[in-house]
């Protein structure tokens, strides 16, 4: 199977290049997840499970591949379930951003650099994140397989910024240091739990929340504000 | 200052637990019964007396807004969306909500579906929220199992569903039609209104959207009484809300305050001060990446509510507040908002598609000083161009952050070109 990061992008017609797999079946994990879905939708709207089950697709891939991506095979196969025309599957896929394409590598470096990142250094970070992986541009993956790393707009945690979302985790606080210290990490399979890496509570700010100090609601429950 | 017994939010940093047993200690879920007794029409209208205006945006009175949803059902099922896909530049309030205080939620989509005669609730929440998605997907499960929703729920009679749908990131589903094609498993491409959402909203029925934190609070309205919201906050501008402060502060945080604090006062107390000194400050965008930016001396005495922004040509949006001192490059600080815009338009409508790509890519070149200072007012006249020329306000929000640029940073967007033509005349001169 050819590398997809050594395909330029048009090289092959959208759903045709050769690492498409030629088929994809839900396994059992997916149906049990597809049966949930479902069942929140009323009876002839099972269209809205298109988001649902296109993540079901990409978890799969993740799962049996190490790869978390949707292949066209998974699209029409989710068009295939949900009774729907396969544009209007494709429609969906390529609108979303977090719909991945093509294959990505196992750690998915999501950089946030809008106006509120950029402002607390999310230069830095991409910095760093190029050093320490060796990637050049934006959607490219590392030689190994190991990174790929995607410019993403506002992830929603301002407050905490920089971000540097790791597959579904958000690392908060972020700096040169932290990153590189964090891709190590990532590198020999030892992620750190996610959240601030500075050690803050959540969005409290630092040195600990100034407000929410004087409640108690039952014996032993008030934490330590600091 | 706000008291600590007058906050919504008792768990906003997550120092204790989220889950049921621990939220119902916190006062969550006493007496909901009760609460639907009295019924639709006298929920409403203690909303509508609260002062409550919605915490997505746009400030609309969230009391009226339920009163828009039929009184008689023509046999079509209502339904209530829960706007959790906040993703406007600036705004994490919403998630602080769901990790750490779901249950405020989860309650606020019941009453509310009662008041509005709802059958479900769909909790519309950004793809990348995986985790806060999870707690908030056990919290609605926990819920279930102790019959505070679903058949019968919370005794009283009344059949009630909440359901949580994920996004996959696009930020225009952020807008209320998009969010309900993106619900029905379209692209998120808003609708044109009318029809208002009210009349044909989610699958053709009547549908209300409202956001995460104007839900989140009904519940502590309606314990505590319309009077207690309503005394807290300026005329017009009631009751607490979560302010995210972001930027160049020392500290970083959210923190719940009461609406019409001064800027100033947010900032110094909550936030550790501007980076070097209040007289350090550059400027603030007051209310996420869509309102304008105001300068220090604006920000010197304005208040923080939606009346108070809106007279000096800016907005409280969503109440997050992006602070820039004076080592911000301001003119590229907007022209990555405009980038953002580019990326996020939908691509429907012309003006926004185009628009957008065009504004962004003369910021990129303002940036540099490459242009011509005639450029500046082109750039202002197509962002007139846009604004108010798009089904929705997305083309607004791109236009809106140049056009405060240029209104209090026009001489620093001239000086910039000024010194990029007086590089290029060097070589010139020289020969």
């Amino acid at each position: 199977m050819t590398d997809a990061s050594d395909v330029s992008p048009g090289e092959f017609p959208p759903g045709q290049e050769p690492w498409q797999p030629a088929q994809f079946a839900f396994d059992a994990e997916s149906e049990a997840e597809i049966a949930v879905h479902l069942a929140k939708y009323p009876p002839g709207r099972q269209a809205s499970a298109v988001i649902p089950l296109l993540y079901v697709v990409q978890k799969q891939m993740k799962r049996t591949t190490g790869s978390a991506w949707v292949p066209r095979a998974g699209m029409e196969a989710v068009a295939a379930r949900l009774a729907m025309p396969p544009i209007r599957v494709f429609e969906v896929a390529t609108f979303y951003l977090m719909f991945n394409l093509r294959p990505i590598g196992k750690w998915h470096l999501q950089l946030c650099t809008t106006t509120p990142c950029w402002l607390r250094g999310s230069d830095a970070v991409v910095a760093a994140c190029r050093e320490a992986t060796g990637i050049e541009g934006w959607g490219e993956t590392s030689a190994d397989g190991m990174f790929t790393m995607t410019e993403v707009e506002c992830v929603g945690a301002c407050v905490n910024a920089p971000i540097l979302q790791v597959n579904d985790d958000f690392y908060e606080d972020m700096d040169a240091d932290r990153t590189r210290a964090l891709l190590a990490a990532l590198r020999d399979g030892t992620p750190p739990p996610a959240g601030s890496m500075a050690g803050r509570q959540a969005s409290a700010p630092e040195g600990g929340p100034m407000t929410l100090t004087t409640l108690a609601f039952a014996p032993g429950e008030q934490a330590d504000a600091g | 200052m706000l008291a600590d017994r007058d906050r919504i939010f008792t768990n906003l940093y997550g120092l204790h637990d989220w889950r049921l047993a621990a939220a119902r200690r916190r006062g969550d879920w006493d007496g909901t019964k009760d609460i639907l007794a009295r019924g639709r029409e006298a929920i409403v209208e203690e909303m509508k007396a609260s002062g409550l205006r919605g915490r997505g945006g746009a400030g609309f009175p969230t009391g009226l807004k339920w009163s828009f949803m039929p009184k008689q059902s023509d046999g079509r099922p209502g339904y209530l969306a829960v706007n959790a896909d906040e993703s406007e530049p600036g705004t994490c309030k919403d998630r602080d909500i769901i990790r750490h205080d779901p249950h405020k939620l989860i309650e606020g989509c019941l009453i509310a579906c009662f008041a509005m005669g709802a059958s479900a609730a769909y909790i519309y929440i950004r793809g990348e929220f995986a985790n806060e998605a999870k707690v908030l997907d056990a919290a609605i499960a926990e819920a279930y199992a102790a019959g505070l929703i679903g058949k019968n729920a919370c005794g009283s009679g009344y059949d009630c569903d909440v359901f949580l749908h994920r996004g996959a990131g696009a930020y225009i589903c952020g807008e209320e039609t998009a969010l309900l094609e993106s619900l029905e498993g379209k692209k998120g491409m808003p609708r044109m209104k009318p029809p208002f959402p009210a009349a044909m909203g989610l699958y053709g029925c009547p549908t209300t959207v409202n956001n995460v934190e104007s839900i989140a609070v009904a519940p502590t309205i309606l314990r505590r009484g319309a009077a207690w919201f309503a005394g807290l906050g300026r005329k017009n501008n009631t009751g607490t809300k979560v302010f995210c402060i972001s930027g160049h502060v020392n500290k970083p945080c959210n923190v719940e305050e009461e609406l019409g604090i001064p800027m100033r006062e947010l900032i110094d107390r909550y936030a550790g001060g501007v980076r070097g000194g209040w007289d350090n400050l550059l400027a603030v965008i007051p209310g996420g990446a869509s309102v304008p930016v105001i300068p220090k001396s604006v920000c010197d005495s304005v208040l923080m509510d939606f009346d108070s922004l809106r007279e000096v040509r800016s907005g409280l949006g969503t109440a997050a507040v992006i602070v820039m001192d004076q080592s911000t490059d301001i003119i590229r600080a907007i022209a990555r908002l405009s980038q953002f815009y580019k990326h996020e338009s939908c691509g429907q409508c012309t003006p926004c598609r185009e628009g957008t790509g065009w504004m962004m890519r003369v910021m990129n070149r303002m940036v540099e000083g490459r242009a011509d200072p005639e450029e500046i007012d082109t750039l202002e006249q197509v962002t007139r161009q846009v604004e108010g020329h798009t089904i929705c306000a997305l083309g607004d929000a791109a236009a809106w952050p140049i056009q405060g640029l240029i209104r209090h940073f026009r001489p620093v967007m001239e000086a910039r070109i000024a010194a990029y033509q007086a590089r290029q005349a060097m070589p010139m001169a020289a020969e």
